[in-house]
């Protein structure tokens, strides 16, 4: 069964929150990684390993640098994960 | 005449408490930090035992803090938080925030540890032996190198003169103080937070000191084990935590009103060139001789000397005879005491934090005990504080820190009253 849209950015808020001490209700889609939630690119290594562990989605490291935004890493999960 | 260093913040994370008053007030109760180690990665090792940290970091500091911090760093930081608001200083780049606003590029940090992040270094290699590279934390280098203490220091409180690490194993820290006091008199900072830090509690390390057989084995009795200058001590016990001093020159502290602890009156080195373990007698004396010509001190003027005193069997006496040695006829004047006896040995923390009972020790007068001596030992002809905490005289005194490291590193500060 593929996860929602909602589900994915729910548990990227969890991951977020755990990494970066972001609370997970700042995190939106728009938000910007480096802009707006103040997370660096080591930061940004291990959200993309929590996401793998999390959604069973592996991104890497040319996908990453290519994810500006907390929309991006919703729409890359997305658009691999499984579904039923 | 060189700048005169005053000590205006105290701060501690200790197997005795979780800040400088809970330690101070343990150490003159006298009670023991040391526990039995409950953990299954002690059941083979013939020590059990350690003093280990009394308030955890994850009471102190958010878990996305820790998460990128090794255990070292994270002492580190809630000591200097704690002196830093001792001293008075505004934390942080909110304008509005109460204190004194300290000029960043006057600032130094002298954050030393004799091991670093070792703890992240072993459990990193775990990480990638089971799981493979990727799941290394990406901030696995700045957590286990040595100097990454006094890296986090100097960006948590904006401290740009400099950001320094001495590693000289158990005098580091003294070496911290020591390294701090001279970039005040040069010139380099008004203001220096500095101390030593060991988060070292793990079964590697203490396979390889008792693999050297200098750690006590009193598994039975934890608080009894440390027993400096008894004559049935075995081994020292090993303990964790951070101890952080802020030195302000003098000049900058009278000038906002600072509140002054005592003045670091001065620091003397030597290095033995002998054995790689086990300390000398004579360059003990050297550096404590030292201590007092660049304090501008008599040996009369010292009260009190905060001894290294590990409780190993050959390195107390070799201390008690550098004593002897130094200060000859009036050696028998002078209160010494071994707070390892209760706190456990710190390493790299150690000079630091035993540097803030010998400040404490001189302003309220009070020198705490060495506990746990049943049997002193005939070769101690010194007047070893036992029992309730010895009253100091008021007036001008001094008092002396002793640190000696493994590579035969001696480093002794020395501490006198403020007279305002």
């Amino acid at each position: 069964m593929a996860l929602s849209d909602q589900e994915i950015l729910s548990g990227l808020g969890d991951i977020i929150e755990e990494i970066a001490g972001v609370p997970a209700a700042d995190v939106t889609p728009e938000k910007s990684f480096v802009d707006d939630l103040d997370i660096d690119s080591l930061s940004m290594v291990e959200i993309a390993v929590a996401a793998q562990d999390q959604f069973g989605v592996e991104i890497p490291d040319d996908e990453l640098k290519n994810l500006k935004t907390v929309k991006d890493v919703v729409v890359y999960v997305q658009g691999k994960g499984v579904s039923a | 005449m060189s700048t005169s260093v005053v000590v205006t913040g105290l701060g501690a994370t200790t197997p005795l408490g979780g800040d400088v008053a809970s330690t101070w007030s343990a150490l003159l109760a006298g009670r023991s930090g040391v526990k039995s180690l409950d953990v299954d990665w002690a059941k083979d090792l013939p020590v059990k035992i350690a003093a280990t940290i009394a308030v955890e970091p994850s009471e102190v500091l958010p878990r996305h803090r820790l998460r990128r911090l090794d255990r070292c760093q994270q002492f580190a930081l809630i000591a200097a938080h704690e002196a830093w608001r001792d001293a008075g200083f505004a934390f942080g780049d909110d304008e509005s925030a109460e204190g004194f606003r300290v000029d960043s590029e006057r600032l130094g940090a002298v954050v030393s540890s004799g091991i670093g992040g070792i703890i992240t270094t072993l459990d990193s290699y775990d990480t990638l032996r089971e799981k493979g590279w990727k799941r290394v934390s990406p901030f696995a280098v700045p957590m286990l190198m040595p100097n990454g203490a006094a890296g986090q220091v100097s960006i948590e409180f904006g401290a740009r003169a400099g950001a320094h690490a001495l590693a000289s194993a158990c005098a580091s820290s003294a070496e911290a103080i020591g390294y701090a006091i001279d970039m005040i008199r040069n010139g380099r900072a008004d203001i220096v937070i500095a101390g030593g830090t060991e988060a070292a509690i793990h079964q590697l390390n203490l396979a390889a000191f008792a693999s050297m057989r200098a750690m006590s084995t009193r598994n039975d009795e934890p608080e009894r084990a440390s027993r400096p200058y008894d004559k049935n001590r075995d081994g020292f016990v090993l303990g964790e935590g951070s101890g952080i001093v802020i030195l302000e020159s003098e000049e900058h502290a009278r000038a906002r009103g600072a509140r002054i602890y005592g003045v670091a009156a001065g620091v003397g080195y030597s290095a033995d060139a002998n054995d790689i373990v086990q300390n000398d007698a004579a360059g003990m004396a050297k550096a404590m001789d030292r201590a007092l010509t660049d304090a501008g001190l008599k040996p009369s003027d010292v009260v009190h000397i905060n001894a290294h005193g590990t409780s190993t069997p050959i390195g107390d006496i070799g201390e008690i005879k550098a004593i002897g040695k130094a200060f000859g006829d009036v050696a028998g004047k002078i209160a010494v005491t071994s707070t390892k006896s209760m706190t456990g040995h710190l390493l790299g923390g150690t000079g630091a934090v035993e540097s803030i009972a010998t400040l404490l020790a001189l302003r309220d007068g009070l020198v705490p005990p060495t506990i746990n001596i049943d049997d002193l030992d005939d070769e101690v002809d010194l007047d070893i504080v036992q029992g309730e905490p010895r009253k100091l005289a008021g007036g001008p005194a001094a008092a002396l820190n002793n640190s000696f490291g493994f590579g035969g590193h001696n480093v002794c500060v020395a501490f006198r009253r403020h007279e305002s």
